[in-house]
Parts: C-alpha cells; structure tokens; sequence
C-alpha cells in the first residue's frame, strides 16, 4: 500500500525524522481554519497515491487568503491520472539551504534493502547517473557507513550528525513499519543547518499488516475492494467492458494479455487463487456484478483438481439469484468437463476447450454490439 | 553459490542410493488441510514423505507417517534434508527458522502472503547455513514422473529434457501442459514464487542447471515487476550460457503501479515493465512467446537452429 504524503510524514515524525509544519485540509472551511494557524504563504499539496503531482499542477503555492479561496477549490477536484486527491496539505515554506534525494528501498534482485543517496534533491532518481547506491544487511545501518553516505554527499560538517540520525531512523522505519520504499524527495537542509523531509513516498509491505493494528487506519479500499479482499480475492478494475475471472495471478494477467491482443478490453481482473469451489466462483461473480460497465465475464480456470462442475453450478446459481445478467465464457480445465457442459446447457454461460476459443467469442460479441 | 548446490543430488540422490528416487522429505504443517491434502498427493505422485512436523501433534500419525512436535524430532527419525513448509504465512518465519537450525537443505516455502522481512531474513540465514529457499508463494519444484515438492498437479508434466522455471503456479501449469503436449518433457520444474523476494531466483535457477547433460532447453515463465528477468537477460550474455532459452511474460497489458495478484507483478515506472523485460531478452537472442501456447512452437524453432 502507497501511503499518502501527510501519513508518510505522520511515520517519520514518530521515528524523530522532521518535517516542515503542516495542516490537512479536506474542505475549505478546515483549509481557511489551517491557513489561520500557519500563516500565509504556504504550499497546497494534493494528497495523492500517484507520482508527477508537482508536473500536473497539483503543488501550488498560496500567498493569501483569496488564493487560497481558489486555488484549494480547483485542487480538490483536480485529477491526477485519474485520481482525486484525498484532502490538500498545507504546509509551511522553508528556506532551502540544499536539496538532497534520499530513500531506503526493496532491493529485489540483491535481496535485501538498499539505500539511494544523491546531491542532487527533487529530481527524478530514475534519470540521473549522480547517485549512490549502497546495500545493507537486514541487521541495521552502521554510523560509520550513514557517515561516509554524507560525506559522499557532501553534506556539511555542521548538519553532518543530523544526517547519520535521520539515515539511521528511515532505516527503523522500514524495519519497524515493514515498507518496500521509504523515500524523502527531497530532504532538504535549511538555514539553520537541521533537516527537513520536504516530501515523504513510503509503501508499505501489505503482507505485514496482520502484525501492524496502527497501520491498518491508512488501508483504503472500494467498496468493491473491500469486498473482494474479505473473500481473500485480488481485484483491480480497469477500463473496459470485460471482466476476466481465473485461479491464479499468472494466469489472469495472461488471460488479460490475450484479451487485449484480440481487440477486447478489460473491465477487471479477479485472482480468486487456488481455491475453484461453487462458493469461489459464486463470491466473485457477486463482486463482479457491481461493475455495471461489464458486458461479459470471461472465466479461465487451470488445475488438476479443480472440479468444473463445481464451478458450473456456482455460475448456474448467481445465474439464478439474479445476481448476474451477463454472458460468462468459460475456459475450465479439470475434472468433469462433461458435466460441466450439460449443467450450463440452455444458460448464458459457454463453455470452451480452449482460452482462445473463449476470447475470441466473448470479444467477437461485445464488438458487434 | 549456484553452481555448487547440486537440487538434483538432493532431491533424487545418485543411482548408487539405496533410498535412489526416494529421498525423504518431511513436511511441516502436515496435519492442517491444506498441508495433508498435498501430503497424500504427494505420496501418490511418488515423494517418499518420511515425516510431519506439527507442533503439539507429535505421536500422532498422518496416514502411516509419524508426525512429530519438532523438526529436530522429524529430522532425526527420517533423515531428511528437504522439507515443504505448509504453515500459513504468520508463522513461515519460525518453522523455516527451525527447519534451517536442524539441518534442512533445502525448504520449499508454498505459503502466500509471507512478510518481506521475514523473506529477506530467511533468506541471509539460509545462505549462512549453506541451505536453499524455494520460494516463498511457490507452487513448489517437481521432478516429472519421480517426485515432486509443492502443491502442482500432475497431469501437465511430463518427463524430458527441458526445464520450466516460473514465478506464476498456474501459468507454469498450463506452460508445461503445452510442451507436454508438443513432445517437450521436462527434467525439472520449478516455481520461483510470485513474491517479490525469491529465495532461488532466476539466475540462482540457471545456476542449477546450466552444467546438466540431461537438460537441453530452458523455458522461463516470467512476469512483469522488478528485473528478475532483465538481470537473467544480462547473466546469459555473460556467462555465455549456451543452452536454448524460450520465455513467457504474463501482464504485458496491466496497468502500471497495481499490484496484479502476486505480491511482486507491479510496474513503477519503466521498473518491472513487461518492454523493459522483452528488450533485454531481445538482447540476449532469447525469443518472447506472447501465449502459453506459443512457448512449444518458439522452443522448437529455437531448438532446430
């Protein structure tokens, strides 16, 4: 999970790491109380899950009340790749001595986690040559490597401790927290030689939440997610008008491919894992048919012990409690195909020999309406 | 380390072994459904399961295998040095933890959902025991026709000469049910795990077989996220590794920064694109399939030249 900038900021607090004052707003009546408290001119920044805020617009700088009155008003509903933002930071300016990138990050291939240190603060990491990249052991950062990163860095005598504490603190709240990245773009040192988390990325490993109860308040799920995550499903809707169901993530992005190959376009991606009983597929035809924008379900089903008649009853069944309208075609490999086939007779669910089959005939249909 | 860890010589032992194609293989959480429904399908594929572990159910029995409190109780019985680990994922630590302190080789991590913490920690100690992870979020490692560690049925492989690695169960199913089904058996297959940290990654998996007579292609069933298979792009440039490669990726088509199913299959950026990954290959001359059912086709092409 992608934590929001304030709550990103709200972890590093806890660990000692300091960032600039600030206020979240959700309306404009908390937004002009804020600007009260903190005095103009502060920055507006869009609370978003998605990179490019400061390219999109959506960091504003606010000098008085007047702008604030219409400069908050348009950020709140402007949308970032398609996100709305989840309330607006206001936050104190400062002043900037030097900007410098750091992050502690998952490092897949080497296993273990890395720090990413550059001189050169605020830009993209990705793009540039001028950095630092240091694995470290799962047992901690040594003072003396966090002060030789700050020499690297050329980081001034006077804010040189100051450094070494905050490399050490990021590094307990990946440890502590359990995230994949923990990024501070940038961290600046100010006037008065401290340092400052100007911006704050962190993402958050999900398979560590059951041992995290304070971390769980920044879950944020649709309805629609929420739902698919109570029956242990992985759901992500897309654009388009055809929902593909299937046990195992490796197929259904592969199923997805396909889709996409033939011209079709795919409204969601349901994993619902090893388990293809009646009561799974039931479940995920339940979540898919909120999705109004879905005009058929294609369902692509791999394994020895899958019982396809067991999965053709679950369709029958949300067939007949109403819950689904749609066409299903279905891929279902597994025992008792025959069955399978004679349960579906007469429904609006097909069955299919092979994955291809099924796509081209759920895509031949939709686009011929 | 890769080229020194003989999976094989573990797994089947030589044919001068008395226990040859039975070596025993103790499995921890065998008395939990999923562990014991897998248990019994392993046995019926041929894995000699010499022991369970489940704490406070030593004494009983899980079919007629005895079931102790402690892997060092299983170990000393059994003599294993493989074990498949069952417990859910909260508890993956401790149990890999145990099976590592009591001599285990190599451990097959089936359960889903593992912390990456937990994984990376693992992982450092496995290495400092001379011992091998496969896994975590793996369908396990099989042997066609002789026997198999995880959680894969049995109707797609086959026996052969060709090796399926995959970080995907199901695709690495319906990958090997296509080769089968073209003449392709395989020698070995095995999941690297849907995680973002693979206890046997890609690389660690050519290692594995890259000096075998027995193999002569390899098939890698990857996905997009991080740069596992750029990396493997990179090692089979410069280590001139010669045998035949074919790939697959799933998830060309997803969109970037969500997380497709497994833990590792999300895109940041251009890190972990499905183009990032097929360019690298391109530069390694290994041919990308776009369906499962291309892969039989590409290794046969790959194969002739």
């Amino acid at each position: 999970m992608r934590l929001l900038e304030y709550q990103g900021k709200e972890l590093f607090n806890q660990f000692g790491i300091k960032t600039p004052e600030s206020i979240l707003a959700e309306n404009v009546e908390d937004a002009r109380i804020g600007a009260q408290k903190l005095g103009f001119p502060f920055v507006l920044k869009s609370q978003l899950t998605v990179g490019g805020r400061g390219k999109a617009g959506a960091i504003q700088k606010c000098k008085d009340s007047s702008e604030l009155e219409t400069k908050f008003g348009e950020l709140l509903v402007k949308e970032v790749k398609g996100e709305l933002p989840r309330g607006i930071l206001l936050e104190k300016m400062v002043d900037i001595v030097k900007e410098i990138y750091l992050s502690i990050f998952l490092n897949r291939s080497k296993r273990c986690f890395s720090i990413i240190a550059s001189s050169e603060g605020g830009i993209d990491i990705e793009q540039t040559d001028n950095k630092i990249i240091q694995d470290i052991s799962i047992e901690g950062v040594s003072s003396e490597l966090a002060n030789t990163i700050a020499s690297d860095l050329n980081i001034p005598d006077r804010s040189k401790e100051s450094f070494v504490n905050l490399l050490l603190n990021l590094f307990r709240v990946v440890v502590e927290k359990e995230a994949e990245l923990a990024e501070i773009n940038p961290l600046a040192i100010i006037s008065d030689d401290s340092l400052l988390a100007l911006d704050a990325k962190v993402i958050l490993d999900d398979n560590s939440l059951f041992r995290h109860e304070d971390l769980k308040k920044y879950l944020y799920l649709s309805d629609l997610e929420k739902q698919a995550a109570e029956n242990g499903f992985s759901f992500v809707e897309l654009e388009g008008d055809i929902a593909i169901i299937g046990n195992g993530a490796g197929l259904v992005m592969s199923t997805l491919d396909m889709v996409t190959d033939a011209n079709g376009k795919a409204g969601a991606f349901l994993d619902f894992g090893g388990r293809a009983t009646s009561e799974t597929i039931y479940e995920a035809l339940k979540v898919i048919s909120r999705l109004p924008k879905v005009k058929a379900i294609l369902v692509n089903l791999y394994g020895g012990i899958v019982r396809t008649d067991l999965v053709a009853q679950g369709i029958l069944e949300a067939y007949k409690n109403n819950i689904l309208t749609v066409p299903v075609y279905a891929r279902i490999s597994g025992a008792q195909s025959e069955k399978a086939r004679e349960l579906l007779n007469g429904s609006k669910a097909r069955l299919f020999d092979t994955v291809e089959e099924a796509i081209n005939a759920v895509v031949l249909k939709i686009n011929n309406n | 380390m890769s080229t020194q860890f003989d999976i094989f010589k573990i797994l089947s032992g030589n044919e001068s072994d008395a226990d040859y194609e039975k070596k025993p293989v103790i499995i921890q959480g065998i008395t939990g459904s999923f562990g014991s429904t897998h248990a019994r399908l392993m046995r019926s594929y041929g894995t000699n399961i010499a022991a369970g572990v489940t704490p406070g159910k030593g004494g009983s029995k899980f079919e007629d295998v005895p079931v102790f409190n402690t892997v060092e109780e299983a170990v000393k019985a059994s003599g294993s040095v493989i074990s498949g680990i069952f417990v859910p994922a909260p508890f993956f630590y401790k149990a890999a933890k145990e099976a590592l302190d009591n001599g285990i080789k190599i451990i097959v991590a089936i359960p889903e959902h593992v912390p990456i913490i937990d994984s990376i920690k693992v992982f450092e100690y496995a290495q400092k025991k001379g011992a091998r992870m496969i896994g975590p979020n793996t369908p396990g490692v099989i042997i066609p026709e002789i026997m198999k560690v995880g959680i894969m049925p049995a109707q797609p492989f086959t026996k052969g000469n060709t090796v399926v690695f995959s970080r995907s169960g199901t695709l690495m199913y319906e990958v090997s049910f296509h080769l089968s089904n073209s003449g392709f058996g395989q020698r070995l297959g095995l999941g690297i795990g849907g995680d973002p940290i693979n206890g046997t990654n890609l690389i660690d998996s050519f290692g594995l077989i890259r000096n075998r007579e027995d193999v002569d292609s390899v098939v890698v069933v990857g996905e997009i996220g991080g740069d596992a298979e750029e990396q493997l792009a990179d090692y089979i440039i410069k280590t001139d590794f010669s045998k035949p490669v074919v790939a697959y990726i799933a998830g060309r088509s997803a969109p970037k920064e969500k997380r497709m199913g497994h833990a590792g299959a999300i895109v940041y950026g251009n890190y972990g694109s499905a183009e990032s990954k097929i360019s690298n290959y391109d530069k390694a001359n290994v041919p990308v399939a776009k369906s499962p059912r291309e892969v039989p086709l590409l290794l046969r092409t790959k194969l002739r030249k």
